[in-house]
């Protein structure tokens, strides 16, 4: 049966759940799926994987610094020793990274950010936004291997398989390294992969009203914080906060926009998300055109209410 | 130092996006183009890398001839030399394509350090920069928010999910930029008078067929309409309830 190589980002043996959904959606095409994951507690991830819909796990040892092109050297390797059909990741920033120097060095075409994929009769299509969001396009790969990154949660993870068969191999090393991670602090949730996004924008009106937004997103726990480009460049809020064309695209179950006005350019990168919730205190702003629910008022009379209202309802 | 920044004109982010006739590809009727927001951050870090070490800054793209605009520009802000590797329907080749094409050149060219930025605003891929290093044999570093260059490799930063990496890398390196890397310079009068003087070299792109086809364009559902529950902190329970009950996603 053909193999679908999936790449598993973890930290310590603790599976990202992006990787996951990318298991589930090569599960789901009736493929063979071969886990792949390296450094640290790469050989620990067996019954995660294989829960997920992996049948094996590959190991990379001895590179317990992560390198970009040697982890490519490894997956590529891996590909072609399995003679796999299709190589899949997470379109994290690890994700988009590896998938471009797998495709380059396997001569395909690459996929980024993939929202559907499709295995019919094996030709795959796939399909992925362009514009932010504006469009998206539906493209057969006529590459020997298909090479995709996948939107986080946008793939079901599949569950109720045993755990995958673990082997290991060393790694080929690689010339660029990763010397040290500054880690966030406190574990805080990425924009990208937080099921729950709470963003605020100007009309905040200062960073250190930010704490507004903070604190609803902590009453939730399972948040993370988001920011319009103006908040951004007013050196408020860090750019790995950014949502939009020249931040990141997220879709999560539920987006809250606190005075953000609704600029095309933020449209385009929180669109997709499930339920959109806008905070502002004008009627007409365009936010409103794409919010399933809105509050016209002021932010700083609303979001303590809400953040007091969502505390009693989660506890 | 030979320095190639390698850019692209894509739609400005203003553009509304329509379905063509023929279902499989956008209507571009009435767009407008600028530099990729991203490779405005490249051209900046050549010029920068060569205020340092000295040498020289090429602009590449492979795209229309129009695109003399935007590299006119990047020759006014202190480029040395740009070149179009000419393809009217550049916008239609798949990452795979553009990349082998792009290689060619600097290849032909020579490069100590290719810069490029992050992702270009139209495809949304972040591909090219990596395949170009993959093809040239070349280190790369992605998403570079901070960088430290000497005559043999570097240090750079870059964000990820886990924190900020520090990466370590020799040279020749494909760097593609982030914004936080350096703020874009403007272009001076004097600047602008020099770029008039200098050529842009126009070579047809090579052909290089796609391995991959476009099979349907369409655009994103319509968001169901949306309704506002009240004004003011008083509308808090009624948006609680419609979160529980109705959207089900407390
Ligand atoms: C090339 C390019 C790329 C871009 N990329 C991005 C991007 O990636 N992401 C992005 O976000 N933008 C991007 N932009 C910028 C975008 O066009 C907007 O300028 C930006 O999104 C505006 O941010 P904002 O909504 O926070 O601010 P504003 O537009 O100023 O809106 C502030 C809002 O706050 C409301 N408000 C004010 N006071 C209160 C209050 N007390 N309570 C409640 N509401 C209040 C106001 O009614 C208003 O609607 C880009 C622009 C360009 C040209």
């Amino acid at each position: 049966m053909s193999t679908i190589v999936v790449f598993v980002e973890h930290k310590s043996g603790s599976a990202r759940r992006a990787s996951l959904e990318a298991i589930g959606a090569a599960h789901a095409t009736g493929m063979t799926v071969v886990a792949v994951a390296t450094g640290p507690g790469a050989a620990d991830l067996g019954a995660q994987v294989g829960a997920a819909g992996a049948s094996k796990l590959v190991a990379i040892t001895g590179a317990d610094k992560y390198s970009p092109d040697g982890c490519a050297a490894d997956v590529v390797a891996l590909v072609q020793a399995q003679g796999a059909k299709a190589f899949l990741c997470a379109n994290t920033s690890t994700g988009k990274d590896l998938l471009a120097r797998v495709a380059g060095a396997l001569d395909c075409v690459p996929f980024a950010d993939c929202i559907e994929l499709r295995n019919e009769g094996g030709a795959f299509t796939v399909r992925r936004p362009v514009l932010a969001g504006k469009a998206s396009i539906t493209t057969q790969s006529d590459s020997a291997v298909l090479c995709a990154s996948l939107r986080p949660n946008t793939f079901a993870v599949a569950s109720g398989a045993g755990p995958a068969e673990v082997s290991s191999v060393a790694t080929k090393g690689g010339k660029v390294v990763v010397v040290s991670i500054a880690a966030k602090p406190d574990a805080k949730l990425d924009v990208k992969e937080a099921p729950i996004v709470v963003s605020g924008g100007r009309g905040l009106r200062e960073a250190g009203h930010f704490k507004l937004v903070e604190d609803l997103a902590a009453a939730f726990g399972n948040a993370a914080v988001g920011a319009s480009r103006a908040v951004v460049d007013a050196g408020w809020r860090p750019h790995s906060e950014q949502v939009g064309q020249t931040g990141k695209t997220v879709s999560p179950q539920l987006y809250f926009a606190v005075g953000i006005s609704g600029a095309i350019q933020h449209l385009a990168g929180m669109r997709t998300s499930k339920v959109i919730v806008a905070i502002n205190k004008d009627a007409a702003a365009p936010i409103f055109k794409v919010a399933d629910y809105g509050i016209v008022g002021d932010a700083f009379e609303v979001m303590p209410a809400l953040t007091e209202a969502i505390k009693r309802a989660r506890a | 130092m030979k320095i190639i920044a390698c850019v692209k004109r894509v739609p400005t982010t203003e553009v509304q996006a329509k379905v063509a006739a023929d279902g499989k590809s956008i209507d571009t009727t009435g767009f407008e183009y600028m530099l990729s927001f991203y490779d405005d951050l490249a051209v900046e870090e050549a010029l920068k890398t060569k205020e340092k070490h000295g040498g020289e800054v090429i602009v590449l793209t492979l795209g229309p001839s129009e695109s003399s605009k935007e590299l006119r520009e990047a020759l006014a802000k202190g480029a040395d030399k740009a070149v179009i590797l000419v393809d009217a329907a550049w916008h239609t080749r798949d990452a795979r394509s553009t990349a082998k094409a792009l290689a060619a050149k600097i290849k032909e060219l020579g490069a100590d350090v290719v810069f490029t930025g992050r992702v270009a605003t139209d495809r949304d891929q972040a591909s090219v920069g990596p395949m170009l290093a993959a093809y040239l044999g070349m280190s790369c570093v992605t998403d570079v928010v901070k960088l430290d260059l000497s005559a043999q490799g570097g240090n750079a930063q870059r964000e990820s999910e886990a924190g900020v990496e520090t990466v370590e890398f020799p040279l020749p390196a494909v760097i593609t930029c982030d914004k936080g890397l350096n703020e874009p310079r403007y272009a001076g009068l004097k600047g602008i008078m020099a770029a008039k003087k200098k050529t842009i070299e126009e070579t047809p792109a090579p052909e290089m067929p796609n391995a991959s086809r476009v099979l349907k364009v369409e655009l994103p559902p319509a968001r169901k309409e949306g309704r506002i529950v009240g004004e003011g902190a008083a509308a808090v329970p009624a948006l609680i309830d419609a979160l529980k009950n109705e959207a089900k996603v407390l």
